[in-house]
């Protein structure tokens, strides 16, 4: 999987909660006032359920959640190992 | 009092029928409720206490690992055997059902967040009920709202100094390990505190109206200190790692009202049928007759939805923390009204403490508390439905 095709998996997901914002890839979405305090726990939940990686520990920092940019980089890190 | 449950696989909805295993695995629980818990409640509801040794008996069974998988010793249940296990835990005694909801709660974060070494320490104790767990979030000027909590946590050289008071903390008087949550550099963080950290104190909380037996405890934390390896995620995921433990706490009371429902209706039936009254049994009258419909009513529709959300749960749906919400708010209420019914069924009877329902009653108010408000649950259902509704609407 290209790291295009996680940002658009990503994209997909995360627009739903930004309904009328044209988010960027590198915005912050925690800052933007537009989501809950659930939504860390739902970005968790998408990331392996869509990508079937298992998020760890030491994964939980919020700045590998804090932009599609950001994800799409840890999804592409933790799916190496399994492509190698 | 044995359940007048039928003793055969329950119609469901079709695709939600417990599996042979599950409605096997009811069974034992049952027997076990109707054997070692129901008989009691009531004595441990006026000690205010559960015994130790029924605290050994219950981890004896291996079902303090309900969620754990096997291979740290839990039992790896499916959510839906979990909701049976509740519901006849629920059933017979309020403040053990509690006991697998906080404990759960604590052992579900520690295995889905924790790191390795804290894993591979703490969970076998935790799946075999050696160490009790519970959940530390509420604080004497914070309830609903958790992301306001008033506990501190400052980084200090390989670990964390915590400050700050949790409240109402079930069974806290007896854990060993708490999910403790804290705002570190403002960011909202989650600890595993262990019974023997430095700067801990435990004070029992007394007087409480329900679940009285679940030895509730107020944590004072003075420069307790903690090893950065009891974090569980890091700094900011502190909402995630509630979120996620109160997921299962939510659905573990849900399923015990279920059966709380169900003790109200079996008490009543029991009444009802031996009660004589203008020469009937008051069964007989139809305005009794009434109050049973409303209980035999909410009992099938909260189990119903208890099932539906475990069973989305089981097959991951992303929906399924909805149903969830769903399931508790419902179960609740219709445990609030089966337990008022029951006492009104009972009359005079059922206003003391020589008949169980007294204690349904007191118990019952708890549920509409625990695990999000009622209220909080009509803010939360209604906005998830707004964003799914929304999401499903065309661009404008």
């Amino acid at each position: 999987m290209s790291i295009d095709d996680i940002k658009g998996s990503i994209r997909t997901f995360v627009s739903r909660f930004f309904r009328g914002h044209d988010l960027g890839d590198g915005e912050d979405m925690f800052a933007s006032g537009y989501v809950n305090s659930m939504f860390a726990m739902q970005l968790v939940q998408f990331v392996e359920s869509d990508f079937g990686v298992a998020v760890e520990n030491d994964d939980l920092e919020l700045d590998n959640f804090r932009s599609i940019d950001a994800l799409a980089a840890l999804v592409e890190r933790k799916l190496a190992p399994q492509a190698a | 009092m044995p359940s007048t449950h039928p003793a055969g696989p329950d119609p469901l909805a079709r695709g939600m029928e417990p599996s042979p295993a599950q409605e096997a695995a009811r069974r034992e629980f049952a027997a076990f409720v109707d054997a070692h818990v129901a008989p009691f409640a009531g004595e441990w509801d006026r000690a205010a206490a559960t015994p130790p040794e029924v605290v050994r008996r219950v981890a004896g069974t291996g079902w303090l690992g309900a969620l754990l998988p096997r291979e740290v010793g839990g039992r790896g249940m499916d959510w839906a055997t979990f909701g049976l296990l509740n519901e006849e835990l629920g059933r017979g005694c309020s403040s053990i059902r509690s006991l697998l909801t906080v404990h759960s709660m604590c052992a579900f974060a520690v295995q889905r967040w924790g790191g390795r070494e804290l894993k591979a320490r703490l969970l076998p104790q935790l799946a075999a009920g050696e160490v009790i767990g519970a959940f530390g979030l509420s604080e004497p000027n914070v309830g609903s709202d958790a992301s306001a909590v008033e506990t501190v946590a400052a980084a200090e050289g390989d670990g964390y100094v915590i400050d700050g008071r949790k409240k109402w903390t079930t069974y806290g008087q007896i854990a060993g390990a708490y999910l403790v949550f804290a705002r570190s550099e403002g960011k909202p963080v989650a600890f595993l505190v262990e019974r023997d950290a430095p700067g801990l104190t435990v004070e029992p909380l007394r007087g409480i109206t329900g679940t009285r037996a679940s030895m509730l405890a107020e944590l004072r934390f003075e420069g307790c200190r903690v090893p950065k390896s009891n974090r569980l995620g890091g700094p900011g995921f502190g909402i995630a790692v509630a979120l996620s433990a109160l997921e299962v706490g939510r659905f573990s009371v849900a399923s015990g009202t279920v059966g709380l429902v169900r003790a109200c209706l079996d008490a009543s039936l029991a009444y009802a049928s031996t009660r004589h009254q203008y020469g009937s049994a008051i069964g007989e009258h139809q305005l009794v007759q009434r109050m049973l419909t409303e209980m035999a009513t909410g009992w099938r529709a909260a189990r119903l939805l208890c099932r539906r959300a475990a069973c989305l749960r089981d097959a991951g749906d992303p929906g399924a923390g909805q149903e969830i919400f769903v399931a508790k708010y419902f179960a609740s209420q219709a445990a609030t009204r089966a337990a008022l019914d029951a006492v009104q069924i009972h009359g005079a009877n059922g206003c003391s403490e020589d008949h169980p329902v007294e204690r349904y009653l007191r118990d019952s108010r708890v549920m509409e508390i625990i695990e999000g408000s009622t209220q909080i649950q009509q803010v939360t259902i209604a906005r998830n439905e707004l964003q799914a509704f929304a999401a499903a609407a065309p661009a404008q």
